[in-house]
């Protein structure tokens, strides 16, 4: 009996591969879900873990947060981050004590000297993305946050040397655009740079003007 | 059968010819058609438009495809038999234009008048198996061995229900002539073969789908085990050749399918080749949806599925019609 019970088994499971047949029917009758890439453009760009870049001071966006530790140089498995610190600006000439001070003297030997003020902005910082893993221990391990993946899913080049970045270069270009996109400047070489060099940023800089093409992006699979 | 006169015989050999140049045309015409239609239906099962670029929808996309493989280097691997290595798409891409000849697309239309057009087509149709198991053979790679050992055994195996299914339908007709078997059917769907042999229309299709290579049962060229089995090694328009002989298998399978079971080119109203092409094109559209929805057999699930069942039931049917033929 449990034979007969078997082939029936096997007979009704059958039923599966119908079931099989509706599901890729009615997906083949439901709107497509992606993008058709050079007439539209994905907007979930922000979780993107492109080549690093610096991060800029809150008050002073062409500045990096930086202190040159050189942690992220150091723990670097492939070495591409080469920091160099900033030169100390010469020291300022000592004060000439006053010839008729008051109060007790102080024996000019057992004065403070006068301190040099410590500069910690790196003078450059570059990053060599051929050998770079993007395993992202320099972005976890910045004790002040200074490092953080680039969004630029464009980068494409002819030669090694496109892939070597100056990350201050590329921090104050964007400091100087972002500042001038923010003041709706409708240049469109500004907004291609701008585009070219932080897509997300350039997009909330221009805020409300690409605020309906944002939703006609957004709706995906509707072909253009 | 007569011998035929020389005027005869010069007339028939210019149909011949003529047939020939005609099928050439529709086979590549329809390489191009088929294969843009498969990537758009594969595209639209998966949400997504397939190709798009080339032409409006994608239409182009095929002959785009064609002229980059014709321009890509041949390249024959080291240790590989460099006569057979080259023989194999030939031997694949060759026999389908026999295998068009008998095939009847109307009234009176047909390249080749034959009373065993059924039999010169399961013929012919065996030497694809060739052309694979040559072609994995002779590339020295162990994947195209893989592949062409996987082949051997799944056509051998396939080919008995095939032929005991279509078998079912000439112990009905009583001929292997397909005019003979087109015209025995009506104009309407109730009066075709499927309705009397629906088991043999199924198995039959089950058994196309495995001769042709097609998923699930592509395993002689199952990409993600074997990249891709037996074409492994095959560049360029070695590949192509593969590829349209495939492509033009199929449609002779939805052919055969079509004038034995489904009424051939009858259908009310449209000329006869219209109704044919119709009918191929719909089979085409159910292989190619079932290539998209049903994950790839195992190869003893193929060989179970064959012994167990296949062949017990399409003997246990070919039993019936003779029982059945006999009595009435
Ligand atoms: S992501 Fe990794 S490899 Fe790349 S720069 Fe940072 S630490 Fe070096
Ligand atoms: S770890 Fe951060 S603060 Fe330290 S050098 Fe690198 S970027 Fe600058």
């Amino acid at each position: 009996m449990s034979v007969v019970y078997d082939i029936a088994k096997k007979v009704a499971s059958m039923w599966s591969l119908i079931v099989g047949l509706r599901v890729t029917t009615k997906n083949f009758f439901q709107p497509q879900v992606t993008v058709h890439y050079p007439r539209q453009s994905v907007d979930n760009l922000s979780t993107f873990r492109g080549h690093i870049e610096l991060v800029g001071q809150p008050k002073d966006p062409a500045t990096p947060r930086c202190i040159t530790c050189m942690l992220c140089a150091t723990v670097c498995p492939s070495q591409c981050i080469s920091i160099t610190k900033a030169k100390a600006p010469p020291p300022e000439p000592a004060k000439k004590l006053p010839d008729h001070a008051e109060g007790p003297l102080v024996p000019p030997e057992k004065a403070e000297p006068p301190k040099a003020k410590v500069i910690k902005t790196p003078g450059s910082f570059e990053l060599n993305f051929n050998t770079c893993s993007l395993c992202g221990m320099c972005v976890q391990n910045c004790p002040v946050s200074s490092l953080r993946f680039s969004t630029d899913v464009y980068a494409a080049g002819f030669s090694r040397q496109e892939f070597e970045y100056d990350l201050m270069a590329r921090l104050r270009l964007q400091a100087a655009v972002l500042g001038v996109a923010a003041s709706q400047v409708n240049s469109p070489a500004c907004e291609d740079t701008l585009e070219r060099v932080d897509p997300e940023k350039y997009r909330l800089a221009k805020g409300p003007l690409t605020q309906a093409d944002a939703v006609t992006k957004g709706k995906r699979g509707q072909a253009a | 059968m007569h011998i035929p006169m020389l005027g005869e015989v010069s007339i028939e050999l210019i149909r011949l010819v003529l047939g020939l140049v005609l099928l050439a045309a529709f086979v590549g015409g329809n390489g191009v058609v088929l294969v843009w239609l498969e990537r758009k239906v594969a595209g639209h099962i998966q949400r997504r438009p397939g190709p798009f670029e080339v032409g409006p929808h994608g239409l182009l996309q095929t002959l785009a495809d064609a002229a980059k493989m014709v321009g890509k280097q041949l390249v024959t691997p080291a240790g590989a038999d460099k006569l057979l290595f080259w023989l194999a798409p030939l031997l694949a891409f060759l026999p389908v234009f026999v295998l068009f000849l008998p095939i009847s697309w109307g009234e009176g239309i047909f390249v080749l008048e034959t009373n065993l057009g059924l039999v010169l087509i399961l013929a012919f149709a065996g030497i694809n198996v060739v052309a694979v198991m040559v072609g994995g053979w002779a590339s020295n790679n162990k994947y195209g061995v893989l592949g062409a050992a996987r082949a051997v055994a799944q056509s051998v195996a396939y080919e008995i229900p095939l032929l005991l299914s279509v078998l079912a339908i000439s112990f009905m007709t009583g001929s292997l002539d397909l005019n003979r078997i087109v015209e025995l059917q009506g104009n309407w769907p109730w009066q075709w073969n499927v309705l009397v042999q629906p088991v043999a229309f199924v198995i039959y299709f089950i058994c196309g789908l495995a001769e042709t290579n097609r998923a699930p049962f592509d395993l002689p060229e199952g990409e993600s085990e074997l990249t891709a089995g037996f074409h492994t090694e095959y560049s360029g328009m070695g590949f192509g050749l593969f590829m349209l002989a495939e492509y033009a298998n199929m449609l002779v399978v939805c052919g055969v399918a079509s004038i034995l079971f489904l009424g051939g080119w009858k259908g009310p109203f449209l000329p006869g080749p219209w109704w044919l092409l119709a009918k191929m094109y719909a089979l085409m559209a159910l292989i190619m949806w079932c290539r998209w929805t049903f994950p790839r057999v195992r190869f003893d699930q193929l060989l179970n599925f064959n012994w167990k069942w296949l062949i017990p039931i399409t003997l246990a049917n070919l039993f019936l019609t003779a029982v059945l033929v006999k009595v009435f």
